[in-house]
């Protein structure tokens, strides 16, 4: 049961997580974690793809710029891929994104790939209250010019030079 | 009739662009005798008066090219939208924000600071900066403000097609200028160069192995490279199976990888992400240390991915929550 609390809870925060879960693995083990009655943190929106191979880095990024403040990827276990390596194409691609996004300022805990099986409903459920607690630390994701894409928020940031100076020659 | 007007402008650019133009040689001139060059303030002594005094679409089309980083910038840009019928965002700094646009990785203070401070050779103990209004002796004096990010040309004004490019190659621009001057222009919005990837035209083509898969991550500078085998194949981190063609591939004839100026095709949204998809998923290894050790080999992949295109791409610069996240 997802019972913590925090500081940004308090402000009245809650994450959105966008999750893709692959069709034989970690979707199914989801809908385990339903048909059991085990209840975890209702943020996450999930997207069932038939593979974690799918996940298109693109996907990612569009969820941040669409205002998730975290994205959970879900996969077969290594050897388990029902494609064969679906899921370590996914892990080279999100082990490179997450690098690239630490360089932008977007903390490493906001982009999370999980091996779960078709039999391991409990770890849906300790994972999403797990990441939840975590993005509820961290707080919301803004990025750098507005999530609309305006660079509304950079351009206001452009005030007029800190200073203003008197030269007389 | 009198000749078509058409007008060339800069924005923040290194002056490639003029080149490229420059660069059309004795294909110039017959561009040159089918229109009137009203514009171009690098080579012509033109002033924005000139352009303000212009009724409204006057200009068939202006050619501008740089990022948009001051208000002088997107003065100008509005200006020339205004007097002219048809935009062309001229080469990559315009059309995806290109090496400039790479200072969204930053804050805008602390560029400022960097640049007027904290860099090692400059001397300011005054902490003397440039001011947008200075009074001198009863004059105010003015400077452009500097805006907090680094936009695109299409994020600043309406833009009816592109020329991609760092420089936009000279085959491209006499396409587009005859194009143009004929009036068989393609859909509003077009980017003018083949929609296919840059592995299509590359001499190195057959080189390429069906199945990519790299060991060991390589910059140019540490290995010879082989002249005519696929780069990728040689594990140097080459972008062309991302990047759109029509440079003939320059770079890669002149042995060294593609870093992805033409940009993405129409069909991919984050030219970043999907260079970097595609690189990943060719790097070996069966557990996660080996293949964690082999990404660590990349270094910089903002700037590798990113080198023309951070502020078209779907974060357009450094997230500003995440105090913890790598500086």
């Amino acid at each position: 049961m997802y019972s913590g609390t925090t500081d940004s809870e308090a402000d009245g925060f809650s994450p959105r997580i966008v999750a893709f879960f692959c069709n034989w693995c970690t979707y199914t083990a989801a809908d385990l974690a339903g048909t059991s009655r085990k209840t975890y943190a209702p943020n996450v929106r999930v997207v069932r793809l038939m593979c974690s191979g799918r996940i298109d880095p693109q996907f990612i990024l569009k969820a941040f710029n669409q205002g998730a403040d975290g994205v959970l990827i879900g996969g077969c276990h290594p050897g388990d891929c029902h494609y064969k390596e679906g899921n370590f194409k996914a892990l080279k691609r999100s082990m490179l994104l997450q690098r690239m996004l630490e360089d932008l300022g977007i903390d490493g805990k906001r982009l999370r790939l999980e091996w779960i099986s078709a039999s391991e409903g409990e770890k849906v459920q300790r994972v999403i209250n797990n990441m939840v607690s975590d993005l509820t630390q961290l707080g919301p994701l803004t990025l750098f010019p507005g999530t609309d894409g305006s660079f509304e928020g950079a351009l206001q940031e452009a005030s007029p030079m800190e200073h203003q100076m008197e030269v007389e020659q | 009739m009198s000749k078509p007007k058409i007008g060339f402008y800069w924005c923040a650019s290194c002056g490639g662009c003029e080149e490229a133009v420059v660069d059309l040689a004795e294909d110039i001139l017959p561009v040159v005798e089918a229109v009137d060059i009203v514009f171009w303030p690098v080579a012509l002594d033109f002033k924005r008066a000139d352009v303000e005094a212009m009724p409204d679409n006057e200009m068939a089309v202006c050619f501008i090219n740089g990022a948009i980083r001051t208000s002088e910038q997107e003065e100008m840009a509005q200006l020339l939208r205004a007097k002219s019928q048809l935009i062309v965002a001229f080469g990559s700094c315009s059309h995806m924000g290109g090496i400039p646009g790479l200072a969204n990785q930053f804050v805008r203070t602390d560029i400022l600071d960097r640049v007027y401070y904290d860099s090692q050779m400059v001397v300011n103990p005054d902490n003397i900066r440039p001011q947008e209004a200075t009074a001198v002796n009863g004059d105010s004096l003015s400077l452009p403000s500097f805006d907090g990010a680094v936009r695109t040309l299409d994020q600043t004004v309406d833009v009816d097609y592109y020329l991609p490019g760092c420089s936009p190659p000279v085959a491209l621009i006499v396409q587009a200028v005859t194009a143009i001057l004929e009036g068989k222009l393609p859909d509003k919005g077009t980017v003018l160069a083949p929609d296919i990837a840059l592995c299509d035209e590359c001499s190195r083509k057959e080189s390429k192995p069906d199945e990519l898969s790299i060991n060991k991550i390589r910059r140019p500078f540490e290995i010879e490279i082989n002249q005519e085998d696929c780069l990728l194949a040689q594990g140097l981190p080459c972008l062309g199976a991302a990047t759109r063609s029509g440079c003939g591939a320059a770079c890669i004839e002149g042995n060294m990888p593609c870093t992805g100026c033409m940009g993405p095709t129409s069909r991919v949204s984050d030219f970043g992400a999907k260079a970097l998809s595609g690189l990943a998923s060719t790097i070996t290894g069966e557990e996660e240390h080996d293949i964690a050790r082999r990404l660590e080999q990349l270094v910089d992949p903002v700037g590798t991915f990113y080198r023309y295109s951070l502020p078209m791409s779907l974060l357009k610069g450094r997230a500003i929550s995440d105090k913890g996240a790598k500086a």
